[in-house]
């Protein structure tokens, strides 16, 4: 099967072809025939190959397709090769699945688009370009990958490019994780200078040779390639572009911007976690960030008004929650982690998108509500969402894998009692936050009319995601009760087992206080703002609270920081030098000789009498010069 | 012989024009389309007979050479040879000049006949410097590309082109006579040591030059190269020659012009002058970051759009300087392939400014906007280019940037990690052309036309070059690899030398 | 035969006469004068020519002046022409009235 590898990516790069030199010509049904086919067929070759894969794992395996060498210089070399292990599976998996799912729903989300060739030919790139990031073999060809959803990610937040607001978040979308990327491609190089190969798995079949445990070099090199997940995955200090980009459809939001491209960070260490596993600062870096940006931006969740930027903050989150499991050492529970918040959060965004678009481009949620009645396949599918995003005790997905990395923030190897703490008061925070956008939409009073309810082709993606929501997180039990490890034994031949530590208490007391969180941030939600409103309208009142509330709105106030220190002083540095200062050297010399022109000048005054004086005094000079001499 | 016929049918061609151009307005452009094209099919016969899979495959780096003596009483001669270096750049002129003749299709009107003799003129002056091996001759080479593209500029260019005109040519004039002084501080130290004078490339690049006088010539040199090129302080003629050109002026000369002064560090300054070069390198990379950098944000404030374009070149040629005073295959061959997809990259951002300014009347970015909406082809067209030039994997500059900063990286890390810089601050600038332009709401109401069939053509060559050299370089790298390998191995027998005579350098 | 006036005086006495010349050509204002004056400088260095030709035994100071001589008719009589000329354009010889630059 491995022969067919190719056809994963190539079958979207083929809808993208077709869909950017004939989607001017062809039927707007062809259109979504061909953008929604192509990654339908790619799943299907997915499954195929997978199958394949899984059934009969290949001797070291993984699945290694050559297409051909990209270039060679010297004693570098970069080929265009593909390979499939276990890791690259669960997300080839998550991105042509949950892919196919949000493309069929999107032929009738961007029906009334008038671009809505643009808008497949886009989402085609976007899968291909995300297929190539996690089937490359080596880290050029992932760089590709890398900066072409990069790319698609711009092209689609300025989808509705009339709009200059739209382009803005665009821009700063591309510029902010280029910024990590440009970090991130020298670290590329500092990996090719020390160990002479760009392929990963050769790079982690010889880390520990060439690295020295905790040497400076290993670290800065982890850090580097961290830098470019950051950006990516909008970590701190580098998360301030997710927001913003939700000025895009809706589904681009769902497959874009939570479930897939957003977590490519958390691929890139995971599948250089040999590199990572030689550095202890580094992971501790890793984790201190993520335990750090899973609290802010769940904080700043709590405030948000606009339902998409609510679950902007909430992936921002949770793909803090991977980035600590990553550095806590827990690999194969971030990957989990991954794959859930890929069902739930795909989910989310996709009613969301139903529930604004049938309410006339309202984001607003305080001006929904009482949506329960009106629209119940939404309501029910997004409730499967928003408990596994709370992660509701042993019914929701969410709770198996959000259980798991609170339980290694303590006990695993890198885990301490810190992290655990904010792990857990993010979980409370989550909980606090879902209840607040569930009750604000679907119940209280109606605000907005409703337009039409969503068809078939909408709700039936909204179902197959809740009952993946609901049911995928059985595939991995904790250690107590089943222990079931389906998922962590597929991932161990790629990741290595958690190593945790001696004499750690009981797991059943880290799952009673995880549970007790989620409940506790339920019944917060729920007492203040169904049971008691008045209440909130009490902590208006106090100034601190609101200052607070607006530092938080504002996501921490990082907006205005860096517009103030990088942004201004860009724009006013290059405007006052517009006509270029270095200019100002030449055109002084230009300006000199005219002087010096203007000034000999005079001396041609055409009165024959000063010649012949300055003639004769000339001569005078050069013979008294030579008697001198 | 083919080397001589590459030349003689621009010039015969150039002479064909201004005299049908005195009959007939359209028969000028026949004439140069044709010799142009004559030309391409040449060097692409030249290719394909001296390729690994042609039939035969000569043992050195040289592939072709053609000598005739000249003035024998000063040691010149008619000297043209071709490496692979040469020869990528011969298929890049020549290419160029088809579309360049292309671009100027509607676009001059007035005087056709003697536009495309100054076009063909430079065409047949830029082919010369790639193909000359006699110091005279590519002296001379050098001054025949100079004053047709002051004509053209001073001629067809846009209001302020008298002034772009002159300062172009005092640059380049003043520059290029330093590099001549050199030139003769160089054949009579030669004479002086051995007792022939000769102009002859190959005998010259022997000459053991006390280190004083070695930096003296190589500064010569490299001042005529970084006028040209340009490198930092001495860019400022680029913007105002380029904002006014007209267009197939600015092609040419962001396509062909600069690198003849990136070609002649390569075949002139780093193998005659290997002491001093290796002495200057790391002011010489420092400049080319810093030019990298304040290209870039030169480019960010410009709200002409071809004087943004012009700086944008100033940033990417930073590159180049950079990477050949990295000194080692990686780097150089990022230089070849940095000079190659420039070229593309920032040729067709120069041909869409010409193109919109033919359908807006106005350069001013301000002006624009929304401009997807009439144009979607334009608008995708602009995008590939405008991501070529911020350096996305898949496309040529990308190939290019990447080797430079990673030859670099094995030299000087820190001066990688500055002009990585500019990977964030290029993202900066083409993604405000590209919203400036084709994004936002719509400025003007006029209708405006999508590309012509023309257009579309000349476009679409160059997308397709683009991609390709982006997913299949390894053409490019090889044919460059002789040339390139050949320098780098010379580099490194001058420094193991010099490891035993230390005493050189004094 | 050794020359009855020593050498030495007759230079200074041709450098008199140029010094003459050059005083009259700058002081003059009228274009006959300072055309005489020039005259009296070219006879200063024809008799420096022939004093010199003298000392050293040498037939080359005498041709020397002869080509002065010559010389001197050819610009006396282009020169007396333009005089004439202008005369005729400015009705006016003073040199300062003629002047049409103004830098």
């Amino acid at each position: 099967m491995d022969k067919f590898l190719w056809l994963i990516p190539a079958l979207p790069l083929g809808g993208f072809l077709i869909l950017a030199f004939a989607g001017k010509y062809i039927s707007r049904k062809a259109v979504a025939i061909v953008g929604a086919g192509s990654i339908c067929l790619s799943a299907l070759v997915m499954f195929a190959v997978g199958g394949a894969f899984l059934s009969g794992m290949p001797e070291n395996a993984v699945y290694t397709q050559t297409l051909w060498t990209w270039f060679e210089v010297g004693d570098f070399n970069a080929k265009i090769t593909l390979s499939l292990d276990a890791l690259s599976l669960v997300f080839v998996f998550a991105i042509t699945f949950i892919g196919a799912l949000i493309h069929i729903y999107s032929t009738a989300f961007m029906e009334a688009d008038r671009d809505y060739a643009r808008f497949f030919a886009s989402m085609n790139l976007f899968v291909f370009s995300m297929l190539v990031l996690v089937l490359a073999d080596n880290l050029l060809l992932m760089y590709l990958g890398w900066e072409g959803v990069g790319l698609c990610s711009y092209l689609l937040i300025g989808f509705w490019y009339e709009q200059p607001a739209n382009g803005a978040a665009a821009r700063k979308a591309f510029t902010v994780t280029r910024i990590g990327d440009a970090a991130m491609a020298i670290g590329l190089f500092m990996v090719f200078q020390q160990a002479g190969t760009l392929v990963v798995s050769e790079i982690g079949a010889n880390a520990s040779a060439i690295w020295q445990p905790n040497s400076t070099s290993v670290t800065i090199t982890a850090l580097l390639l961290l830098a470019g997940g950051l950006g990516k995955s909008a970590q701190l200090p580098l998360q301030t572009w997710l927001p913003d980009a939700m000025a895009g459809p809706s589904p681009v939001s769902a497959l874009i911007h939570a479930a897939t491209m957003v977590t490519a960070g958390v691929y890139l260490v995971a599948r250089m976690h040999t590199i990572f596993a030689l550095s202890e600062t580094a992971r501790l870096v890793v984790a201190v960030i993520g335990a750090a940006t899973l609290l802010l931006a769940g904080l700043t969740a709590l405030t948000q008004y606009d339902i998409k930027r609510v679950l902007a903050y909430s992936t921002i989150s949770q793909i803090g929650y991977m980035f600590l499991a990553l550095g806590v050492g827990a690999w194969t529970a971030a990957v989990f982690h991954f794959m859930i918040h890929a069902f739930f959060k795909a989910l989310l965004f996709l009613a969301a998108g139903a529930i604004i678009e049938s309410l006339h481009h309202e984001h607003n949620m305080f001006k929904m509500g009482g949506l329960k009645d009106k629209m119940p396949v939404v309501f029910w599918t997004f409730l499967a969402g928003a408990i596994s995003l709370a992660a509701v005790p042993l019914v929701s997905a969410g709770f198996y894998s959000k259980d798991q990395i609170l339980w290694y923030s303590w006990s695993a190897g890198g885990g301490n009692a810190v992290l655990w703490a904010v792990a857990l008061a993010g979980a409370l925070i989550t909980a606090a936050y879902t209840t607040r956008m569930m009750i604000l939409t679907f119940w209280g009073e109606s605000h907005t009319p409703i337009g039409h309810l969503p068809g078939r082709r909408m709700t039936m993606p909204l179902v197959v995601l809740a009952l993946f929501s609901v049911f995928a997180g059985f595939i991995e039990l904790p250690h107590n009760f089943g222990h079931f490890t389906l998922f962590s034994d597929l991932l161990h031949p790629v990741l290595p087992e958690t190593f945790m530590k001696e004499n750690i208490p009981s797991e059943w007391l880290f799952q009673l206080l995880a549970a007790l969180a989620t409940l506790g941030g339920i019944f917060l939600g729920y007492y203040y703002y169904y049971q008691k409103p008045s209440r909130i309208e009490n902590l208006r009142r106090n100034g601190l609270v609101v200052q607070l509330h607006r530092f938080w709105f504002s996501g921490w106030a990082f907006d205005a920081l860096y517009d103030r220190m990088l942004v201004k002083p860009f724009i006013y540095i290059s405007s006052i030098n517009k006509k270029d200062i270095t200019d100002k050297l030449y055109t002084g010399i230009a300006a000199i000789t005219g002087d010096m022109y203007k000034l000999l000048s005079r001396t041609q005054s055409g009165s024959l009498r000063w010649y012949i004086m300055g003639l004769v005094a000339g001569a005078i000079l050069i013979l008294g010069i030579q008697i001198m001499l | 012989m083919m080397l001589v016929l590459l030349i003689t049918v621009l010039m015969v061609g150039a002479v064909a024009a201004v005299v049908a151009g005195e009959w007939s307005r359209h028969v000028p452009r026949w004439i140069a389309l044709v010799a142009c094209v004559i030309g391409l099919m040449c060097v692409i016969a030249i290719w394909a007979n001296t390729s690994p899979a042609g039939g035969s495959v000569p043992s050195g780096q040289w592939l072709l050479d053609y000598r005739k003596s000249w003035i024998p009483s000063f040691g010149i001669s008619f000297h043209l040879a071709v490496d692979g270096l040469s020869l990528l750049l011969l298929a890049l002129t020549f290419f160029l000049g088809v579309l360049a003749v292309l671009c100027s299709w509607d676009e001059i009107r007035e005087r056709t006949g003697f536009y495309y003799f100054n076009l063909l003129w430079i065409l047949a002056g830029v082919a010369g410097v790639f193909m000359a091996m006699d110091l005279f001759l590519f002296y001379f080479f050098w001054e025949v590309m100079l004053i047709p593209m002051y004509f053209l500029i001073g001629i067809w260019g846009s209001e302020n082109r008298v002034y772009a005109a002159y300062k172009f040519f005092i640059f380049t004039q003043a520059s290029g006579l330093l590099m001549f002084l050199a030139i003769l501080g160089l054949y009579f130290i030669h004479g002086q040591d051995t007792g022939i004078y000769t102009f002859n490339y190959f005998e010259l690049t022997g000459t053991v030059i006390p280190f004083k006088s070695a930096f003296w010539l190589m500064s010569g040199f490299m001042i005529a190269f970084a006028v040209k090129l340009p490198v930092f302080p001495f860019h400022t003629w680029l913007p105002d020659a380029h904002g006014e050109a007209p267009t197939a002026g600015s092609l040419i000369l962001a396509g062909l012009l600069l690198k003849t002064g990136a070609y002649g560090m390569l075949r002139f300054v780093v193998p005659m002058f290997p002491e001093a070069v290796r002495e200057a390198a790391v002011p010489a990379m420092v400049l080319g970051v810093v030019g990298i950098i304040y290209g870039a944000v030169m480019a960010y404030s410009q709200t002409d759009l071809k004087r943004l374009v012009a700086f944008t070149s100033v940033s990417h040629m930073g590159f180049v300087i950079t990477g050949i005073f990295a000194l080692n295959e990686l780097a150089l061959q990022g230089v070849v392939m940095q000079l190659v997809t420039h070229a593309l990259s920032t040729g067709a951002l120069f041909l869409m400014a010409g193109m919109i300014k033919e359908r807006l009347h106005t350069r001013d970015i301000g002006e624009m906007g929304g401009l997807w909406g009439p144009m979607p082809q334009m608008g995708s067209i602009g995008l590939v280019f405008a991501m070529a030039s911020l350096g996305l994997p898949g496309l040529g500059n990308f190939i290019a940037e990447f080797l430079i900063l990673l030859g670099v990286f094995q030299a000087h890390p820190w001066i990688t990690v500055a002009a990585a810089s500019g990977l964030i601050f290029s993202a900066v600038y083409s993604l405000r052309i590209v919203g400036k332009i084709f994004l936002g709401p719509r400025k003007t109401m006029e209708t405006v036309p999508d590309f012509s069939f023309r257009e579309m053509l000349i476009m679409a060559a160059l997308t397709v070059s683009i991609v390709w050299l982006g997913l299949f370089p390894q053409p490019v790298i090889d044919t460059a690899r002789p040339a390139i390998t050949e320098l780098v191995r010379f580099m490194d027998v001058q420094s193991a030398a010099l490891q035993h005579q230390p005493y050189v350098k004094q | 035969m050794k020359p009855s006036v020593s050498i030495e005086v007759v230079v200074l006495l041709a450098g008199l006469l140029f010094a003459l010349g050059i005083v009259g050509v700058i002081i003059r204002k009228n274009i006959i004068f300072m055309l005489l004056s020039v005259e009296i400088m070219l006879n200063a260095s024809g008799l420096a020519f022939v004093a010199a030709g003298s000392r050293w035994g040498q037939p080359d100071g005498q041709v020397m002046f002869v080509f002065i001589l010559a010389m001197a008719a050819a610009e006396v009589s282009i020169g007396l022409a333009l005089i004439l000329q202008i005369y005729h354009q400015h009705k006016s010889l003073d040199i300062d009235n003629l002047k049409e630059m103004n830098g």
